[in-house]
């Protein structure tokens, strides 16, 4: 087995996509406990598994710490584009610079903080070849939690604090009207926006139970999502804006929350509530992530190898 | 005879190379199309993944197309690019991102395993070039990449948006001449990082850190033209500019005549430059191979 530090029994998911993903194959014995119990004890796996991860990357730590200033620089770079644009135009698609810097922080939190907590369940279709998830649905822990902290790294974290970084300096710059549902309306966002980008890793990754090679399918939602959501609705067709509201519910992330709370017309003209909507839309994920989960758990052969 | 045999115990990308082993006879260029075709057919073997790729980058292609339309609306003519220049810009991008590697790859992974399970003493000790033979694998694996990362994004792009086609029939072949020219300065570039690995026991952090850069200097997120003051100067100089820049550059047929050539000779000038330090850094790395019995 290539993974020597695996022996232990690990566990996990973010404390987003497991409210709805209690394993049935592995969690046979918890079957009859409650819900919240079941949650708990993922949760809790799940932060059992990162924590022996995180000890063991912490064993080179100046290695660590220089790829976490690595990652903060290579993110910051898809924002230097952004000002570089804003270099030749004061407005793109009608939204100014401090503006589009709040949907590209808010975006890349979201994924970041998603990729961090459950990223690594894109590496099921290789752990399925490799016969390695076998080992996971043998052990006394859920199998998604497991596959979730699988190789958690807080190297990961780079590209959520590079966010928070652009985010102030947004906020600082941004000329809105505080009311008090527009600052409540900041934090669900990013809490929201996170369980969205969360269920869509896991749910990308339960299609790999069927079609092994569709990683790469996955990076169209996630990090092209994440590419999507820095620009304005403005310069996209209405179809694709559609497409995210009533497809993929990527506009949930951030587009729907900032018009209300930057004050901008919504393009496709919706009721207001969509704004409010983002708690909704991830609750929605969660679940069908959670059940497209359990049918790929059940549907799954193991080769016996 | 004996190379048949040889290319058989080679690294396993090659069974389509092992298979014709027998075929090329032992001279020098045939076993290196043998290998190039081998890593063709070893890379056309995953179809479902080329084909999670292509999507991929048309998702990305659309995203950036529309964030480019509206800059361009914003300031038409920037950068010397008009509109449809510019979305037919993102789309060539798209087109050579994988078939030139820009953020590294293709034979990268293979050697870093190799450095990793020591099998790279076993290639050292063989009797073909080290780096000849990694370039053929690379050769083989851009040609593959070509023909369906390539192409497919190209047409979505040129049927959803209102793209530039070049109005001269020679430019297709200057453009594949000149992506051609791309994938060999790509692979000098990701030969020195990947050789670092003799030094560092393992070149991820180097690879990192050139992805970025590469991303960048090469015009992937943003046309070279477009930077800002002495950055805009810069990056035109640079080996990444070989990459992206100039073959979309011909493409557009933003140059004809003398600008044509110098873009191509400057391809070939980094190219040239890049094989002959990885030869170098090649040499220089043998010397100290320390082989871990075992």
């Amino acid at each position: 087995m290539a993974e020597p530090f695996t022996t232990e029994p690990c566990a996990a998911e973010p404390a987003t996509a497991e409210q709805a993903t209690a394993e049935p194959a592995t969690a046979e014995p918890f079957a009859s406990e409650p819900f919240l119990a079941r949650t708990s004890w993922a949760v809790r796996s799940w932060w059992l598994c990162a924590r022996m991860w995180m000890r063991s990357m912490m064993a080179y730590r100046a290695s660590f710490l220089l790829n976490l200033v690595a990652s903060l620089v290579t993110h910051s770079l898809d924002f230097v584009v952004l000002v570089i644009m804003f270099e030749h135009t004061d407005r793109l698609g009608g939204w100014s610079l401090p503006e589009i810097a709040f949907l590209y922080a808010t975006a890349t939190f979201s994924l970041g903080m998603a990729n961090l907590l459950v990223g690594s369940a894109d590496g099921l279709g290789v752990r399925i070849m490799s016969g390695s998830l076998d080992t996971m649905l043998i052990r006394p822990a859920p199998a998604l939690s497991q596959l979730c902290a699988e190789r958690f790294s807080l190297r990961r974290l780079g590209r959520p604090l590079q966010a928070l970084m652009v985010l102030a300096w947004s906020l600082a710059a941004l000329d809105v009207r505080w009311t008090w549902d527009r600052v409540l309306l900041v934090p669900v966002l990013l809490v929201c926006g996170s369980v969205i980008f969360g269920a869509i890793y896991v749910g990308g990754a339960t299609v790999q139970f069927w079609w092994g090679e569709s990683k790469e399918i996955q990076n169209s939602f996630t990090y092209g999502g994440a590419t999507l959501l820095h620009y304005p609705p403005t310069i996209f067709a209405k179809e694709l804006v559609a497409g995210v509201v009533f497809g993929v519910p990527l506009a949930f992330v951030n587009w729907l929350p900032s018009l209300r709370i930057l004050d901008r017309p919504d393009p496709l003209g919706l009721p207001t509530a969509f704004q409010y909507a983002s708690p909704v839309a991830a609750a929605l994920c969660v679940a069908a992530a959670g059940a497209a989960w359990r049918a790929g758990l059940r549907a799954y052969r193991g080769t016996g190898s | 005879m004996q190379n048949a045999a040889l290319v058989g115990a080679r690294p396993p990308d090659t069974s389509g190379g092992s298979a014709r082993g027998a075929a090329f006879g032992g001279s020098a260029p045939g076993l290196y199309a043998a290998v190039a075709r081998g890593a063709f057919r070893r890379y056309s073997t995953y179809r479902a993944a080329t084909l999670a790729g292509t999507f991929t980058n048309t998702v990305f292609g659309i995203i950036l197309a529309s964030s480019f339309l509206a800059l361009w609306q914003a300031r038409p003519s920037l950068g010397g690019y008009d509109q449809s220049q510019a979305v037919t810009y993102i789309w060539v991008s798209q087109a050579l991102l994988v078939t030139v590697a820009v953020w590294g790859g293709g034979f990268q992974d293979d050697l870093q395993d190799r450095f990793r399970s020591g099998d790279i003493a076993v290639d050292l000790y063989r009797p073909v070039d080290f780096q000849a033979w990694w370039l053929a694998t690379d050769l083989g694996r851009a040609a593959f990449q070509a023909l369906v990362r390539g192409t497919v994004p190209m047409l979505v792009g040129a049927l959803v948006f209102r793209t530039r086609m070049p109005e001269h029939p020679l430019t297709w072949v200057f453009f594949l001449l000149s992506a051609l020219l791309a994938v060999l300065v790509s692979f000098g570039l990701r030969f020195l990082v990947s050789i670092t690995g003799f030094w560092l026991h393992d070149s991820e952090g180097v690879r990192a850190v050139m992805l970025v850069v590469s991303m960048f200097f090469s015009g992937m997120l943003l046309p070279i033209a477009l930077f800002p003051g002495w950055l805009g100067d810069l990056a035109p100089l640079l080996p990444w500019a070989a990459l992206v820049k100039v073959p979309t550059d011909v493409f557009l047929e933003r140059a004809d005549g003398a600008g044509l050539l110098g873009a191509l000779g400057f391809q070939l000038g980094w190219a040239a430059v890049l094989l002959l330090a990885g030869r170098g850094a090649q040499w220089l790395a043998t010397r100290r191979v320390v082989v871990q019995g075992g």
